[in-house]
């Protein structure tokens, strides 16, 4: 993996600056290899992490397990992506086992999804059958724990 | 006997809470949570005794194979093998089996705290020889010879050192075993940091030639595995030497805690790639604080083990106290001044990089405007 690359997976968050003391480059060039991963789609984009146990969002998350007909040209794909341009699906995979899609979709309210599914994607052609799910509580997001990592406040600040 | 000249320095730290520190001697990663899980798991099953003496067979076994595997030495486990608290603890044992009151022990300066101190435990006496900034802080064999005198029992090294991050090479161990095997001086040889050298494989003085039987090699937990408050080490050194440290450890000590015996078990069995994630880290740290203090005007070399950086900051003209004092107290950023590691380490400062690339860049901001303000 690339320097640059493997900085923002490590997930310090840094800044251009700080990103260029670690590696020894001008920010300009850390400017330009950002640039050329987006070019390149292998950064698609900047997201916070939030924590959803605090619910700023104030959303419902649910993962949809999806059952659709393989078309003859393109198979699942060309379904796949049409489910994916939604914009309450955040994400989209096809899946091995007993069921094809796993779509993760976001709405205001429990009603707002279940409308969704019901309306958008249950009735599009070539969707066998949904079957809905909804988060309760997270305990991880995305790497970070939560509620947090313990505090050591007591380690020493110096120490042989 | 003086106090550590760590702890006045430690106190002042200690108090104050909008610090940086660089004065951490221990990971700033949690122990992985796999090993951490194992302790956990060992507590559940109500393994809450004492273990034998030496340690749990099952973990010396482990011991046996790693040390077999990285460190390419071969004990055997039931006779060759112990598992003291801490290398701390192994080092004490290790010079009280060994050290007669009056013998004489060699060791290379600047160096860990209670190196010098456990020697006077034993009424031993200490020889020091001094390593030096221009020799990357690696231990010039040739500096054994001229300060041996008669009545040297024992040899302390210590490679990767903390504070300097020095590394001896393969020819150099070569040179130093000769001189053990003329001079007849058993080697100690703390090898806490063997892990973290980053140039090249760590070579143990035990795998040498003719030297296994000639040294006590200490080895532990600590710092590769982010285990430091588990105070797990291990003294291996041949039956003889082993039965001797045994009998100091059994009446002192007893056993290491048998929770953490059970997370070392873990650790060295299945360690090794968070070994390599933090390893790779530190890399990447050292690179970034020795080239911004050299920036900054003090002069550092890079170090190749450990993770302590050891500029130099003679050019200020300001003795190691002074400059740790005044950086503290302007810029509140914590180093360690040199000469709490022996009068060999005055003019440099010790900055550990076991912190964050964020700590590590303000940090050595402020280093370069507090050198530039002088």
């Amino acid at each position: 993996m690339e320097k640059v690359l493997q900085l923002l997976v490590e997930g310090e968050s840094l800044s251009t600056r700080q990103m260029a003391e670690v590696l020894n480059y001008s920010e300009e060039e850390i400017e330009k290899q950002l640039q050329a991963l987006k070019d390149q789609e292998i950064l698609l984009g900047w997201r916070p992490i939030l924590n959803p146990t605090k619910d700023v969002e104030d959303l419902v998350r649910a993962v949809i397990e999806v059952k659709i007909k393989p078309e003859r040209e393109g198979g699942f794909n060309k379904l796949a992506d049409r489910i994916s341009r939604f914009d309450e699906v955040e994400s989209c995979y096809l899946m091995s086992g007993a069921y094809d899609l796993l779509v993760v979709v976001k709405g205001r309210n429990l009603q707002a999804v279940a409308g969704f599914v019901s309306e958008r994607l249950a009735s599009i052609e070539g969707v066998l059958s949904t079957a809905t799910h909804f988060l309760l509580r997270a305990y991880k997001e995305q790497g970070y724990l939560l509620p947090g990592t313990a505090e050591d406040s007591e380690k020493p600040k110096i120490s042989p | 006997m003086p106090k550590s000249g760590i702890r006045d320095f430690f106190e002042l730290v200690q108090a104050a809470d909008d610090v940086i520190s660089l004065g951490i001697g221990e990971p700033d990663f949690v122990t992985p949570w796999h090993i951490r899980e194992a302790a956990i798991y060992a507590l559940e099953k109500g393994k809450t005794s004492y273990t034998s003496n030496l340690g749990l067979l099952s973990l010396r076994k482990s011991v046996s194979k790693y040390m077999a595997k990285e460190f390419e030495v071969e004990y055997n486990p039931e006779s060759e093998i112990l598992i003291a608290v801490g290398v701390s603890e192994a080092l004490d044992i290790a010079l009280r089996a060994v050290v007669n009151p009056g013998d004489k022990v060699m060791y290379h300066e600047p160096c860990y705290v209670s190196y010098h101190p456990s020697v006077l435990m034993t009424h031993g006496v200490g020889v020091k020889v001094a390593t030096k900034e221009e020799d990357n802080f690696a231990l010039d064999p040739q500096r054994l010879w001229d300060h041996w005198e008669p009545g040297v029992k024992a040899l302390l090294l210590n490679f990767p050192t903390n504070p300097t991050g020095g590394t001896v090479t393969r020819e150099q161990l070569l040179e130093i075993a000769r001189f053990a095997q003329e001079k007849d001086v058993l080697v100690i040889s703390d090898e806490i940091y063997a892990e973290l050298t980053f140039d090249g494989k760590h070579t143990s003085i035990a795998s040498l030639p003719g030297m296994r039987d000639r040294t006590i090699l200490l080895h532990g937990c600590s710092k590769a595995f982010a285990m430091t408050g588990f105070r797990i080490g291990f003294a291996c050194a041949n039956p003889e030497l082993t039965e001797a440290m045994m009998k100091v450890h059994q009446y002192s000590m007893l056993c290491a805690p048998i929770l953490s015996q059970e997370a070392a078990i873990e650790a060295l069995e299945n360690g090794q790639e968070a070994v390599a994630r933090m390893k790779e880290q530190y890399q990447r740290r050292r690179d970034l604080i020795v080239r911004k203090l050299n920036e900054s005007g003090l002069t550092c070399h890079l170090p190749n083990g450990t993770f302590y950086a050891f500029p130099s900051i003679q050019s200020t003209g300001m003795t190691s106290k002074d400059f740790s004092l005044k950086l503290f107290e302007e810029k509140r950023v914590a180093a360690v001044p040199g000469d709490a590691f022996g009068d060999s380490g005055e003019g440099f400062i010790r900055c550990s990089y076991s912190t964050s690339y964020e700590n590590l860049i303000q940090a050595t901001d402020l280093i370069d405007s507090f050198v530039q303000g002088l």
